[in-house]
Protein backbone atom coordinates (compact mmCIF):
# COMPACT_ATOMS: atom_id res chain seq x y z
CA UNK A 1 0.00 0.00 0.00
CA UNK A 2 1.43 3.36 -1.01
CA UNK A 3 1.56 6.30 1.35
CA UNK A 4 1.42 9.95 0.49
CA UNK A 5 1.90 13.05 2.61
CA UNK A 6 -1.11 15.28 3.08
CA UNK A 7 -1.20 18.72 4.63
CA UNK A 8 -4.20 19.12 6.88
CA UNK A 9 -5.14 22.63 7.96
CA UNK A 10 -7.29 21.99 11.00
CA UNK A 11 -9.28 24.66 12.82
CA UNK A 12 -8.33 24.54 16.49
CA UNK A 13 -10.14 26.15 19.39
CA UNK A 14 -9.47 25.64 23.04
CA UNK A 15 -12.12 27.49 25.09
CA UNK A 16 -9.79 27.66 28.09
CA UNK A 17 -6.88 29.39 26.36
CA UNK A 18 -7.98 30.73 22.96
CA UNK A 19 -9.87 33.93 22.31
CA UNK A 20 -10.84 32.68 18.88
CA UNK A 21 -10.20 29.68 16.62
CA UNK A 22 -7.06 29.42 14.51
CA UNK A 23 -5.74 27.02 11.90
CA UNK A 24 -3.01 24.53 12.70
CA UNK A 25 -1.11 22.77 9.94
CA UNK A 26 -0.28 19.08 10.18
CA UNK A 27 1.79 17.13 7.66
CA UNK A 28 0.73 13.56 7.89
CA UNK A 29 1.55 10.46 5.89
CA UNK A 30 -1.60 8.66 4.77
CA UNK A 31 -2.44 5.62 2.74
CA UNK A 32 -4.04 6.33 -0.63
CA UNK A 33 -7.33 4.63 0.19
CA UNK A 34 -7.84 6.41 3.50
CA UNK A 35 -10.54 8.89 4.38
CA UNK A 36 -10.10 12.22 6.19
CA UNK A 37 -11.14 10.58 9.46
CA UNK A 38 -8.19 8.15 9.16
CA UNK A 39 -5.87 11.10 8.65
CA UNK A 40 -7.26 12.80 11.78
CA UNK A 41 -6.85 9.56 13.74
CA UNK A 42 -3.23 9.31 12.64
CA UNK A 43 -2.64 12.93 13.68
CA UNK A 44 -4.14 12.23 17.09
CA UNK A 45 -2.17 9.02 17.51
CA UNK A 46 1.22 10.20 16.29
CA UNK A 47 1.41 14.00 16.17
CA UNK A 48 -1.02 15.74 18.50
CA UNK A 49 -3.11 13.89 21.08
CA UNK A 50 -4.89 17.13 22.02
CA UNK A 51 -6.89 17.27 18.78
CA UNK A 52 -10.63 16.88 19.44
CA UNK A 53 -13.29 15.59 17.06
CA UNK A 54 -16.32 13.31 17.20
CA UNK A 55 -16.52 9.98 15.47
CA UNK A 56 -17.86 6.53 16.09
CA UNK A 57 -18.77 4.08 13.35
CA UNK A 58 -16.37 4.95 10.52
CA UNK A 59 -18.99 3.75 8.01
CA UNK A 60 -21.39 6.64 7.38
CA UNK A 61 -24.08 5.30 9.69
CA UNK A 62 -23.71 7.12 13.01
CA UNK A 63 -23.58 10.68 11.71
CA UNK A 64 -20.99 11.85 14.26
CA UNK A 65 -18.07 12.94 12.11
CA UNK A 66 -19.69 15.69 10.04
CA UNK A 67 -17.24 18.53 9.38
CA UNK A 68 -16.34 21.09 6.75
CA UNK A 69 -13.79 19.61 4.36
CA UNK A 70 -12.44 22.20 1.95
CA UNK A 71 -15.54 24.26 2.66
CA UNK A 72 -18.04 21.49 1.98
CA UNK A 73 -20.04 19.80 4.72
CA UNK A 74 -19.02 16.14 4.62
CA UNK A 75 -18.73 13.05 6.76
CA UNK A 76 -15.01 12.66 7.49
CA UNK A 77 -15.42 8.88 7.21
CA UNK A 78 -16.75 9.21 3.67
CA UNK A 79 -14.37 11.89 2.38
CA UNK A 80 -11.75 9.91 0.47
CA UNK A 81 -8.26 11.38 0.36
CA UNK A 82 -7.80 10.20 -3.23
CA UNK A 83 -10.61 12.58 -4.23
CA UNK A 84 -9.07 15.54 -2.41
CA UNK A 85 -6.07 17.77 -3.11
CA UNK A 86 -2.85 17.33 -1.11
CA UNK A 87 -3.76 20.25 1.12
CA UNK A 88 -7.04 19.80 2.95
CA UNK A 89 -8.79 22.36 5.11
CA UNK A 90 -10.77 20.80 7.94
CA UNK A 91 -13.18 22.92 9.99
CA UNK A 92 -16.04 22.18 12.38
CA UNK A 93 -19.53 22.09 10.87
CA UNK A 94 -20.55 25.57 9.79
CA UNK A 95 -23.37 27.43 11.59
CA UNK A 96 -22.88 25.56 14.88
CA UNK A 97 -21.01 27.04 17.83
CA UNK A 98 -17.60 25.42 18.33
CA UNK A 99 -17.22 23.60 21.63
CA UNK A 100 -13.56 22.65 21.09
CA UNK A 101 -11.53 22.07 17.92
CA UNK A 102 -13.84 20.16 15.52
CA UNK A 103 -16.49 19.45 18.15
CA UNK A 104 -19.63 21.57 17.86
CA UNK A 105 -22.52 22.38 20.21
CA UNK A 106 -25.54 20.54 18.86
CA UNK A 107 -28.13 21.28 21.56
CA UNK A 108 -30.06 23.59 19.25
CA UNK A 109 -30.40 20.86 16.63
CA UNK A 110 -31.50 18.22 19.15
CA UNK A 111 -34.07 20.66 20.55
CA UNK A 112 -35.47 21.20 17.07
CA UNK A 113 -35.80 17.47 16.45
CA UNK A 114 -37.77 17.10 19.67
CA UNK A 115 -39.91 20.06 18.82
CA UNK A 116 -41.56 18.44 15.77
CA UNK A 117 -42.92 15.56 17.91
CA UNK A 118 -40.97 12.82 16.11
CA UNK A 119 -43.09 9.89 17.24
CA UNK A 120 -46.35 8.25 16.20
CA UNK A 121 -49.42 10.10 17.37
CA UNK A 122 -52.08 7.48 16.51
CA UNK A 123 -55.38 8.59 14.99
CA UNK A 124 -57.17 6.47 17.58
CA UNK A 125 -55.38 5.07 20.58
CA UNK A 126 -55.50 1.26 20.65
CA UNK A 127 -55.37 -0.88 23.75
CA UNK A 128 -52.33 -3.11 24.01
CA UNK A 129 -54.54 -6.19 23.61
CA UNK A 130 -55.72 -4.96 20.18
CA UNK A 131 -52.25 -5.51 18.76
CA UNK A 132 -49.88 -3.43 16.66
CA UNK A 133 -50.58 -0.52 14.35
CA UNK A 134 -50.22 -2.32 11.03
CA UNK A 135 -48.84 -0.96 7.79
CA UNK A 136 -48.69 -2.32 4.22
CA UNK A 137 -45.39 -2.45 2.28
CA UNK A 138 -46.65 0.38 0.05
CA UNK A 139 -47.46 2.55 3.09
CA UNK A 140 -43.99 1.85 4.47
CA UNK A 141 -42.34 2.68 1.18
CA UNK A 142 -44.06 6.07 1.18
CA UNK A 143 -42.08 7.13 4.26
CA UNK A 144 -39.01 4.91 4.00
CA UNK A 145 -36.72 7.48 2.41
CA UNK A 146 -37.46 10.00 5.17
CA UNK A 147 -36.60 7.49 7.88
CA UNK A 148 -33.02 7.14 6.64
CA UNK A 149 -31.72 10.43 8.08
CA UNK A 150 -28.72 9.83 10.36
CA UNK A 151 -28.84 13.28 11.99
CA UNK A 152 -25.35 14.16 10.81
CA UNK A 153 -26.33 17.86 10.55
CA UNK A 154 -24.56 18.33 7.22
CA UNK A 155 -27.78 19.85 5.86
CA UNK A 156 -27.74 22.49 8.61
CA UNK A 157 -24.14 23.33 7.74
CA UNK A 158 -25.11 23.62 4.07
CA UNK A 159 -28.23 25.73 4.72
CA UNK A 160 -27.52 29.47 4.51
CA UNK A 161 -30.86 30.32 6.14
CA UNK A 162 -29.96 28.39 9.27
CA UNK A 163 -26.66 30.25 9.40
CA UNK A 164 -28.40 33.62 9.15
CA UNK A 165 -31.44 32.88 11.30
CA UNK A 166 -30.62 30.21 13.88
CA UNK A 167 -34.29 30.02 14.92
CA UNK A 168 -35.13 28.46 11.55
CA UNK A 169 -36.21 24.91 12.36
CA UNK A 170 -34.05 23.59 9.53
CA UNK A 171 -34.04 20.84 6.89
CA UNK A 172 -33.61 17.68 9.02
CA UNK A 173 -36.34 18.61 11.50
CA UNK A 174 -38.74 19.45 8.66
CA UNK A 175 -37.94 16.13 6.95
CA UNK A 176 -38.48 14.33 10.26
CA UNK A 177 -41.87 15.98 10.73
CA UNK A 178 -42.75 15.03 7.16
CA UNK A 179 -41.77 11.42 7.85
CA UNK A 180 -44.40 11.19 10.61
CA UNK A 181 -46.99 13.31 8.80
CA UNK A 182 -46.85 10.92 5.85
CA UNK A 183 -47.05 7.81 8.03
CA UNK A 184 -50.30 5.90 7.48
CA UNK A 185 -50.52 5.08 11.20
CA UNK A 186 -50.14 8.67 12.30
CA UNK A 187 -52.77 11.29 13.08
CA UNK A 188 -50.56 14.04 14.46
CA UNK A 189 -50.18 16.17 11.36
CA UNK A 190 -52.26 19.08 12.69
CA UNK A 191 -50.31 19.14 15.95
CA UNK A 192 -47.00 19.13 14.14
CA UNK A 193 -48.09 21.78 11.66
CA UNK A 194 -49.08 24.01 14.55
CA UNK A 195 -45.59 23.60 16.00
CA UNK A 196 -43.97 24.26 12.60
CA UNK A 197 -46.15 27.35 12.09
CA UNK A 198 -45.09 28.66 15.49
CA UNK A 199 -41.46 28.07 14.52
CA UNK A 200 -41.98 29.89 11.22
CA UNK A 201 -43.61 32.78 13.05
CA UNK A 202 -40.56 33.01 15.27
CA UNK A 203 -38.34 33.06 12.20
CA UNK A 204 -40.42 35.88 10.77
CA UNK A 205 -40.08 37.89 13.96
CA UNK A 206 -36.40 37.09 14.17
CA UNK A 207 -35.84 38.09 10.59
CA UNK A 208 -37.65 41.41 10.74
CA UNK A 209 -38.14 43.04 14.14
CA UNK A 210 -34.92 42.27 15.93
CA UNK A 211 -32.96 40.57 13.21
CA UNK A 212 -29.61 41.74 14.42
CA UNK A 213 -30.10 40.83 18.04
CA UNK A 214 -31.51 37.44 17.22
CA UNK A 215 -28.64 36.86 14.88
CA UNK A 216 -26.15 36.87 17.73
CA UNK A 217 -26.23 33.33 19.05
CA UNK A 218 -29.45 33.50 21.03
CA UNK A 219 -28.92 30.17 22.74
CA UNK A 220 -25.57 31.24 24.16
CA UNK A 221 -26.79 34.37 25.87
CA UNK A 222 -28.95 32.50 28.37
CA UNK B 1 -14.59 14.36 41.31
CA UNK B 2 -13.37 15.75 38.05
CA UNK B 3 -12.99 19.47 37.84
CA UNK B 4 -15.67 21.04 35.71
CA UNK B 5 -14.37 22.29 32.39
CA UNK B 6 -15.35 25.81 31.50
CA UNK B 7 -17.56 25.96 28.42
CA UNK B 8 -17.14 28.91 26.13
CA UNK B 9 -18.58 27.94 22.75
CA UNK B 10 -17.43 30.11 19.87
CA UNK B 11 -19.87 30.99 17.10
CA UNK B 12 -18.36 31.96 13.79
CA UNK B 13 -20.60 34.72 12.45
CA UNK B 14 -22.11 34.41 9.00
CA UNK B 15 -21.45 37.70 7.18
CA UNK B 16 -24.79 39.49 6.94
CA UNK B 17 -24.53 40.70 3.37
CA UNK B 18 -21.82 38.96 1.41
CA UNK B 19 -22.52 35.41 2.61
CA UNK B 20 -23.94 34.48 -0.78
CA UNK B 21 -20.56 35.03 -2.38
CA UNK B 22 -19.09 32.36 -0.11
CA UNK B 23 -20.22 29.44 -2.24
CA UNK B 24 -21.47 29.09 -5.84
CA UNK B 25 -24.46 27.17 -4.47
CA UNK B 26 -25.46 30.17 -2.34
CA UNK B 27 -25.05 32.48 -5.30
CA UNK B 28 -27.36 30.32 -7.42
CA UNK B 29 -29.84 30.25 -4.55
CA UNK B 30 -29.88 34.03 -4.21
CA UNK B 31 -30.07 34.44 -7.99
CA UNK B 32 -33.22 32.34 -7.89
CA UNK B 33 -34.63 34.48 -5.08
CA UNK B 34 -33.84 37.51 -7.21
CA UNK B 35 -35.92 36.16 -10.10
CA UNK B 36 -39.10 37.10 -8.19
CA UNK B 37 -38.29 40.80 -8.68
CA UNK B 38 -38.23 40.42 -12.45
CA UNK B 39 -41.31 38.21 -12.54
CA UNK B 40 -43.07 40.73 -10.30
CA UNK B 41 -41.93 43.63 -12.50
CA UNK B 42 -43.20 41.84 -15.58
CA UNK B 43 -46.57 41.28 -13.93
CA UNK B 44 -46.75 45.01 -13.14
CA UNK B 45 -45.91 45.76 -16.76
CA UNK B 46 -48.87 43.61 -17.86
CA UNK B 47 -51.15 45.49 -15.46
CA UNK B 48 -49.92 48.81 -16.87
CA UNK B 49 -50.59 47.41 -20.35
CA UNK B 50 -54.20 46.64 -19.39
CA UNK B 51 -54.60 50.15 -17.98
CA UNK B 52 -53.28 51.67 -21.23
CA UNK B 53 -55.63 49.43 -23.22
CA UNK B 54 -58.55 50.70 -21.15
CA UNK B 55 -57.51 54.30 -21.86
CA UNK B 56 -57.95 53.81 -25.57
CA UNK B 57 -56.17 53.06 -28.80
CA UNK B 58 -53.63 55.91 -28.74
CA UNK B 59 -52.49 55.16 -25.20
CA UNK B 60 -52.15 51.46 -25.98
CA UNK B 61 -50.15 52.07 -29.14
CA UNK B 62 -47.82 54.40 -27.24
CA UNK B 63 -47.38 51.61 -24.68
CA UNK B 64 -46.55 49.09 -27.44
CA UNK B 65 -44.06 51.56 -28.95
CA UNK B 66 -42.39 51.95 -25.53
CA UNK B 67 -42.06 48.16 -25.31
CA UNK B 68 -40.17 48.18 -28.61
CA UNK B 69 -37.63 50.73 -27.39
CA UNK B 70 -34.11 49.40 -26.65
CA UNK B 71 -34.78 49.72 -22.90
CA UNK B 72 -38.04 47.77 -23.26
CA UNK B 73 -36.36 45.02 -25.27
CA UNK B 74 -33.44 44.83 -22.81
CA UNK B 75 -35.87 44.47 -19.90
CA UNK B 76 -37.71 41.66 -21.69
CA UNK B 77 -34.51 39.77 -22.45
CA UNK B 78 -33.32 39.99 -18.82
CA UNK B 79 -36.79 39.15 -17.44
CA UNK B 80 -37.06 36.17 -19.81
CA UNK B 81 -33.64 34.92 -18.68
CA UNK B 82 -34.65 35.08 -15.01
CA UNK B 83 -38.07 33.52 -15.72
CA UNK B 84 -36.42 30.59 -17.51
CA UNK B 85 -33.92 30.16 -14.67
CA UNK B 86 -36.79 30.25 -12.15
CA UNK B 87 -38.85 27.69 -14.08
CA UNK B 88 -36.02 25.28 -14.88
CA UNK B 89 -34.74 25.19 -11.29
CA UNK B 90 -38.27 24.57 -10.03
CA UNK B 91 -39.09 21.86 -12.59
CA UNK B 92 -35.84 20.08 -11.80
CA UNK B 93 -36.70 19.81 -8.13
CA UNK B 94 -40.36 18.79 -8.61
CA UNK B 95 -39.54 15.05 -8.34
CA UNK B 96 -38.44 15.74 -4.76
CA UNK B 97 -41.24 18.16 -3.89
CA UNK B 98 -44.10 16.27 -5.56
CA UNK B 99 -43.34 12.54 -5.50
CA UNK B 100 -46.18 10.43 -6.94
CA UNK B 101 -46.64 6.91 -5.63
CA UNK B 102 -48.39 4.47 -7.94
CA UNK B 103 -49.08 1.20 -6.16
CA UNK B 104 -45.93 0.50 -4.19
CA UNK B 105 -43.39 2.37 -6.31
CA UNK B 106 -42.77 6.01 -7.02
CA UNK B 107 -42.89 7.40 -10.56
CA UNK B 108 -39.35 7.97 -11.88
CA UNK B 109 -37.99 11.51 -11.51
CA UNK B 110 -37.96 12.18 -15.23
CA UNK B 111 -41.71 11.55 -15.50
CA UNK B 112 -42.52 14.20 -12.89
CA UNK B 113 -40.18 16.89 -14.19
CA UNK B 114 -40.90 15.83 -17.80
CA UNK B 115 -44.62 16.36 -17.23
CA UNK B 116 -43.87 19.89 -16.01
CA UNK B 117 -41.69 20.66 -19.02
CA UNK B 118 -44.37 19.24 -21.35
CA UNK B 119 -47.09 21.37 -19.71
CA UNK B 120 -44.79 24.40 -20.01
CA UNK B 121 -44.28 23.78 -23.73
CA UNK B 122 -47.99 23.23 -24.40
CA UNK B 123 -49.03 26.36 -22.48
CA UNK B 124 -46.31 28.48 -24.13
CA UNK B 125 -47.34 27.22 -27.59
CA UNK B 126 -50.97 28.01 -26.73
CA UNK B 127 -50.04 31.55 -25.68
CA UNK B 128 -48.04 32.07 -28.88
CA UNK B 129 -50.99 30.72 -30.91
CA UNK B 130 -53.43 33.15 -29.30
CA UNK B 131 -50.90 35.96 -29.75
CA UNK B 132 -50.96 35.18 -33.46
CA UNK B 133 -47.40 33.93 -33.79
CA UNK B 134 -48.54 31.03 -35.95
Amino acid sequence: MSERTFELEVLRYNPETDREPHFQLYSVSCEEEWVVLDALNRIKETLDPTLNYRWSCHMAVCGSCGMMINGEPKLACKAFLRELPDRIRVEPLAHFPIERDLVTVIDDFIGKLKRVKPYLIPKAEKALTEGEYLQTPAQLKKIKQYTLCINCMLCYAACPEYGLIPKFIGPAAIALAHRYNQDSRDGGRAERQQEMAAALQQVKIASTVDWYQEHLMPWLRK
Amino acid sequence: MAQEIGRRPYLREVPKVRWFFDHPRYLRYMARELTCLFIGAYTLLLVVGFARLAEGRAAYEAFLAALKSPLGVAFHVVALGFAIYHSVTWFNLTPKALPVQVGEDFLPDWVISGAHYAAWLVLSAGMLYFAGAF
